[in-house]
């Protein structure tokens, strides 16, 4: 009872995000026919109907474009900025945001503008790469754990009840600290361990949701039918249930970015993430928190960044929730 | 009852001994430990080393060193720091009630401030009071803890001045002024900024489900019912409403407790903290593999126990529950 408790209780689901926003009275919109969306005479693909309900939601629209701007900002940092991001002018140390250094300058005199759009290809780069990793194992477990039931699920969502009683940040430390150390060179201390550890500890959200969905799938007519045509297994999984569950995996997977990036800037603050001089907006702040009383914008910028690529994403997350799952009370 | 407790007790036990498992694994994967402290030492052979190993009972394999770990933890022998030579569990019992008097003190901040937000927001639904503070906790949500707590320093510590002393408007740092008699206000000013840090993220969260949930019970028949029945706005709200809509909240409480620890490591390292959070951050800089042990084990025990404790409180809430 105690374990099925959280899923039959209105709004607990594990991710605080999951919650609608814009949880209200009665207005059920019906699968396949939005409201306020113009026909236009042709067939529409579900993706050209879900594009029309995302293009309505504005904060949504605008975090997409924040988000694309900060990519291709980080993408053609080489091309838009004129300094170097590891060259340091001591002349320059600790300049305060100017013309010529719109950010200031750090201790070394490194020009902060630069060593953000650089950081930010850090930052996204891990969160993007850490959310394909840990939706890929979510979706892997979830979706055996759902089909298949009995024993493989009770093994299943016995490890993922494990790690969701992990205190994560502690373990993500642990973890940073065995991979610091490991043989395996590419992975030592690296961009890929940090997307790793993060991977391995942030799975679990949609481990649920997919199992979730394969659940009440599994019993459905199609799948049913699907069988009795002679599909076997893997194919029924592939092609017949997950793409019908797909919705709240890309809801799911766009909230993910946005705690991704949290969590290796907050592991990269502490120290345990990724190691200066590689510039990421989390070992900016740990810099900066040396020189508070004297330059405070060293710790501004980087942690604006953070917020506003979080919250752009998480409208974003808002926006494709409302847009892809029309059976949401709204 | 006893019987739902005692099983799910029992229930408890083999999920810690797991993560016991996987973390004592982990931490033995780093190399150093024990004898890192020596190694540099030119006064000891490669035999002596060999000696402190076999002393220590680092020559066994791992399974062996698990299984005697285990069964010193459990007559509560958790081994020594390797920083200050102390018993883990002694350090440990030094820090944890800081932790919980931080924790304790940013919770009821948290409740005070999210359920009468979100209520209010969910009673004037679509009022400017609504759209204001669902936009902020929007906002609050994705505010990186760790940059609003330098944020804070920037801004309370750094910039503001107290207008009579010169001094800082509040403390950048500690639980107390070192030196100084013990004083109420003392205590306050240390805790204003830790605490606001740890605040801002879950009372935001604590808005939103608030209010998602007050909307979906304020709408039922039964609040209708009472209405009917001429019950007062007040006495709706508080006695039908409130206690309905609060309910999903206890799971979303328990549920967060890890969320609180992780706030706790940063709140405690940005504003040194003496609590286990920074004692985890200074023992994971030295490789103090007894105490981060030790640390991750009493979370993992409260993350477990907290979870139990919502399913106890929850259904005793909700009588429509019943324990198997």
């Amino acid at each position: 009872m105690s374990r099925d408790l959280r899923h039959l209780s209105p709004g607990v689901p594990a991710d605080p995000a999951l919650v609608p926003s814009r949880a209200g009275a009665g207005e059920v919109v019906l699968a396949g026919a939005p409201p306020r969306v113009p026909r236009r005479g042709r067939h529409r693909t579900m993706a050209q109907l879900a594009w029309a309900r995302f293009r309505r939601h504005r904060m949504a629209l605008a975090g997409l474009c924040l988000v694309a701007a900060f990519a291709l900002g980080a993408a053609g940092a080489r091309v838009i900025s004129p300094y170097d991001p590891e060259r340091s002018d001591l002349d320059h140390r600790l300049a305060a945001p100017s013309w010529r250094h719109p950010m200031g300058t750090d201790d070394l005199g490194r020009d902060l503008a630069t060593r953000v759009l650089y950081g930010g290809r850090v930052s996204l780069t891990i969160g993007v790469m850490a959310m394909a990793l840990a939706v890929t194992i979510g979706t892997a477990v979830g979706a055996l754990a759902g089909y298949y039931g009995r024993w493989v699920d009770g093994v299943l969502m016995r490890l993922t009840d494990m790690v969701l009683s992990f205190p994560s940040l502690f373990v993500l430390i642990l973890l940073t600290l065995v991979l610091r150390t490991t043989p395996v060179p590419f992975l030592r201390g690296g961009v890929l361990a940090i997307v790793l550890v993060i991977a391995l500890l942030s799975w679990m959200t949609v481990a649920r949701l997919v199992r979730a969905s394969f659940l009440s799938l599994r019993e459905t007519t199609f799948v049913e039918a699907a069988r009795g045509l002679g599909a076997g297994n893997a194919r029924i999984i592939v092609r017949h249930i997950l793409p019908n569950s797909l919705s709240p995996i890309i809801v799911a997977a766009t909230l993910r970015v946005a705690s991704s990036i949290v969590t290796e800037s907050g592991l990269s603050f502490l120290g345990f993430g990724v190691q200066p001089p590689v510039p990421t907006w989390g070992n900016m702040l740990q810099a900066a928190q040396d020189q508070m009383t004297t330059a405070p914008w060293t710790a501004v910028y980087p942690g604006l960044m953070i917020f506003l690529t979080v919250i752009a994403i998480n409208y974003i997350g808002d926006g494709l929730r409302d847009a892809l799952d029309p059976h949401h009370l709204r | 009852m006893t019987r739902y407790l005692a099983r799910r007790l029992l229930e408890a036990v083999p999920l810690l001994i797991l993560i016991s498992v996987a973390v004592f694994f982990l931490i033995n994967i780093i190399p150093g430990g024990p004898t890192a402290a020596y190694e540099n030492n030119p006064h000891l052979t490669p035999q002596d080393l060999a000696r402190i190993e076999r002393e220590l009972g680092l020559n066994q394999p791992i399974y062996v060193r698990y299984v005697r770990w285990l069964g010193a933890v459990a007559h509560g022998d958790w081994g020594y720091s390797l920083a200050s030579r102390r018993p883990v569990l002694v350090e440990i019992g030094e820090r944890l009630p800081n932790t919980i008097y931080l924790l304790g003190v940013a919770f009821a901040v948290t409740l005070a401030l999210g359920i009468p937000i979100g209520m209010l927001s969910a009673l004037r639904q679509y009022s400017l009071f609504d759209h204001t503070s669902t936009t902020l906790a929007f906002m609050g949500q994705s505010v990186p803890i760790f940059w609003f707590g330098l944020i804070l320093i920037i801004v309370f510590h750094v910039s503001l001045r107290n207008p009579l002393t010169g001094l800082p408007l509040l403390p950048g740092g500690g639980m107390y002024t070192l030196g100084e008699p013990f004083s109420v206000w003392d205590r306050v000013s240390h805790l204003i900024l830790p605490v606001s840090m740890l605040t801002l993220a879950t009372a935001a969260q604590y808005v939103r489900y608030m209010r998602a949930s007050m909307l979906e019970v304020v709408h039922q028949d039964y609040i209708r019912t009472a209405r009917a029945k001429g019950a007062g706005g007040r006495r709706v709200v508080w006695r039908h409403a409130f206690k309905n809509a609060a309910l999903p909240l206890v799971t979303v409480i328990a549920l967060d407790l890890p969320t609180l620890f992780s706030g706790a490591l940063f709140t405690e390292t940005i504003f040194s903290w003496p609590g286990m959070g920074r004692l985890f951050y200074d023992s994971a800089l030295r490789f103090d593999y007894a105490l981060l042990m030790g640390i991750i084990m009493v979370n993992a025990a409260l993350i477990i126990l907290s979870n139990l404790a919502a399913d106890v409180v929850y259904g005793c809430l909700d009588p429509r529950i019943r324990y198997v």
